[in-house]
């Protein structure tokens, strides 16, 4: 199977159910190589689930997708090694140092210890915390640990980078210090797919898309949404199609 | 008599301050939104007040009762819903009601009005299981417990973290139709959007108050000129006016970046003709009204020097 690689995302019909609930109803759209691409969706609309499919963690029900080129059906393992993921619960080790942490993830992805190294040296200068290498994670404020956990779910240089509300909880400096991380990665080529409930944070997507129970409703830049519905926000986009049809138990 | 009142309390958990000295007054039937990041302290304040902890220093007092001597009698008044949902996740939601309305020898039929405009919305899955809510669902349930004996001082820890943005309005909605029951609720966000909706607000960092006031008090705290700037690539936009020598600050709010000057002597054109040179298009600047999360952000800037 050739890898096709001029969209970082397809997805075509994708669906999921579990028992008689459709969580996620024929969703489809692509995501191009280098976008940030906004998936925003209220409570229970079905965006896990769908992410969970993407990163080769959960079996369709029915539809075709592809991640990174890689059919996410029969090339998981290939998908896991491709993509990054964090998530608000991320997952650094708070008793390990910070280079204890580089290394635990670095080597997770095969690399050697001399890659290890040299990755450790450019994560933390970057982040200008190199005097903390072999403090515990545990004495970081939350910020910065947002920080590493953003970095080392890059350490493998992966095409696409999943991020599940990557901003929950940090003061607003730090919020928009996190985005400026977002735009560098993109900028340097990565793709971006990204889940907030901030809707400011929805403006600085090149796309997004609205889910409401399990279907994708709208789906475009944010200054055409913007205009199609007649508001000046995100916010205003989303309170009016996110409401649903029905309440959601 | 203030139905909250804290004075110089200080608390710390090993070598770690969580609260430093700090002091505040809640009036009754106020909504007071303390706000701030995580790790500022704002649990840690929570749990004093409901009695779950006691502070090392100073003293504190819930409808004037003390929290070290009156525990038993403040347990009684207030309603509390901490930060993580702590129901009972394999008891029903009509299960968990019934239980905290016995615990405080109340029924759900004695206060049903009270909590109606809440639980009508939960009452078609008042067989499910807790666990099984979605997570706008189980905040309002969250709610309706904490309700169920008609508190006097309802404490309300981050009731809307990781909640979607209409759940968070149609939550503050309710809050604000509480307000009118005369109940003093203290509720915390790290939502900017959410402190404009409170009377009065206490801006938290590192166990400390930066600023507490009205919100409109702490948005015109910010002394600068404030300008919105737009161009085609906002990314760069952000880069290009960093670098430049008359920028006082400049971050992003939503499709705008929000600019103000370290010197008084320039004015729009100015800065349309700085960002100009550096070949943007579909340029926009305007002058703007600073809002809470301005006012919040420059704060931060002061207490602690964010590059």
């Amino acid at each position: 199977m050739t890898r096709d690689l001029s969209k970082a995302v397809t997805v075509d019909k994708l669906t999921k159910k579990f028992g008689n609930f459709i969580a996620t109803d024929e969703i489809t759209f692509e995501v191009d190589k280098g976008e940030i691409f906004g998936f925003l969706g209220a409570n229970g609309a079905g965006k896990t689930t769908a992410i969970k499919m993407l990163c080769g963690l959960l079996t369709p029900t029915y539809g075709k997708a592809t991640v990174a080129g890689f059919d996410i059906y029969k090339q998981t393992e290939k998908i896991k090694q491709n993509i990054g993921y964090m998530s608000q619960k991320f997952s650094l080790y708070e008793d390990l140092t910070l280079f204890e942490n580089i290394r635990f993830y670095g080597g997770i992805y095969g690399l050697s210890g001399k890659e290890i190294k040299l990755k450790a040296k450019n994560i933390l200068s970057k982040l200008k915390i190199s005097e903390l290498a072999n403090k515990k994670v545990r004495s970081l404020p939350l910020g910065w640990k947002q920080k590493l956990a953003f970095s080392l779910s890059m350490i493998h240089e992966p095409d696409i980078i999943f991020l599940d509300e990557p901003t929950g909880g940090v003061d607003p400096i730090t919020r928009r210090q996190f985005w400026e991380l977002i735009y560098e990665a993109a900028d340097n080529g990565t793709t971006i797919f990204v889940t907030t409930h901030y809707m400011d944070e929805a403006e600085y997507c090149n796309r997004v898309s609205i889910m409401v129970d399990g279907k994708i409703v709208a789906l475009d830049k944010p200054s055409e949404l913007k205009k199609q519905y007649s508001v000046d926000s995100m916010d205003g986009v989303f309170q009016i199609l996110a409401r649903g049809t029905s309440v959601k138990g | 008599m203030k139905a909250i009142e804290i004075k110089n309390i200080s608390k710390s958990y090993g070598d770690i301050t969580a609260i430093d000295d700090l002091s505040f007054e809640v009036n009754k039937g106020e909504i007071f939104g303390l706000i701030g990041p995580d790790g500022s302290g704002k649990t840690s304040i929570f749990r004093m007040l409901t009695t779950v902890t006691l502070p090392d220093k100073g003293e504190a007092f819930v409808q004037g009762l003390n929290v070290r001597t009156d525990f038993k009698k403040i347990r009684k008044l207030i309603g509390y819903m901490p930060g993580r949902f702590s129901l009972y996740q394999d008891l029903t939601v009509e299960e968990n009601l019934e239980f905290y309305s016995s615990v405080f020898n109340t029924s759900i039929a004695d206060n049903y009005e009270l909590i109606k405009d809440i639980y009508s919305q939960l009452e078609p899955f008042k067989d499910r299981r807790a666990g099984k809510l979605s997570g706008g669902m189980k905040q309002k349930l969250a709610l309706s417990c904490a309700l169920i004996h008609r508190p006097e001082v309802l404490f309300l820890d981050e009731p809307t973290t990781g909640v979607d943005a209409v759940s968070r309005k149609e939550f503050w909605e309710m809050l604000d139709r509480l307000r009118k029951t005369g109940i003093t609720i203290l509720v915390s966000t790290p939502y900017m959007d959410e402190a404009a909706k409170c009377d009065r607000i206490a801006l938290i960092k590192d166990g400390k108050i930066l600023n507490i006031d009205t919100p409109d008090k702490i948005s015109s705290s910010f002394q600068r000129t404030l300008y919105a700037v737009r161009s085609a690539d906002t990314h760069q936009l952000i880069l290009d006016l960093r670098s430049w020598d008359k920028t006082h600050s400049s971050f992003a709010f939503g499709d705008n970046i929000h600019l103000s000057l370290n010197t008084d002597d320039l004015k729009e054109n100015d800065i349309l003709e700085y960002i100009e040179k550096k070949q943007h298009s579909d340029i926009n600047v305007a002058k703007i009204e600073p809002s809470i999360e301005d006012a919040f952000i420059e704060l931060l800037k002061q207490d602690e020097n964010h590059d």
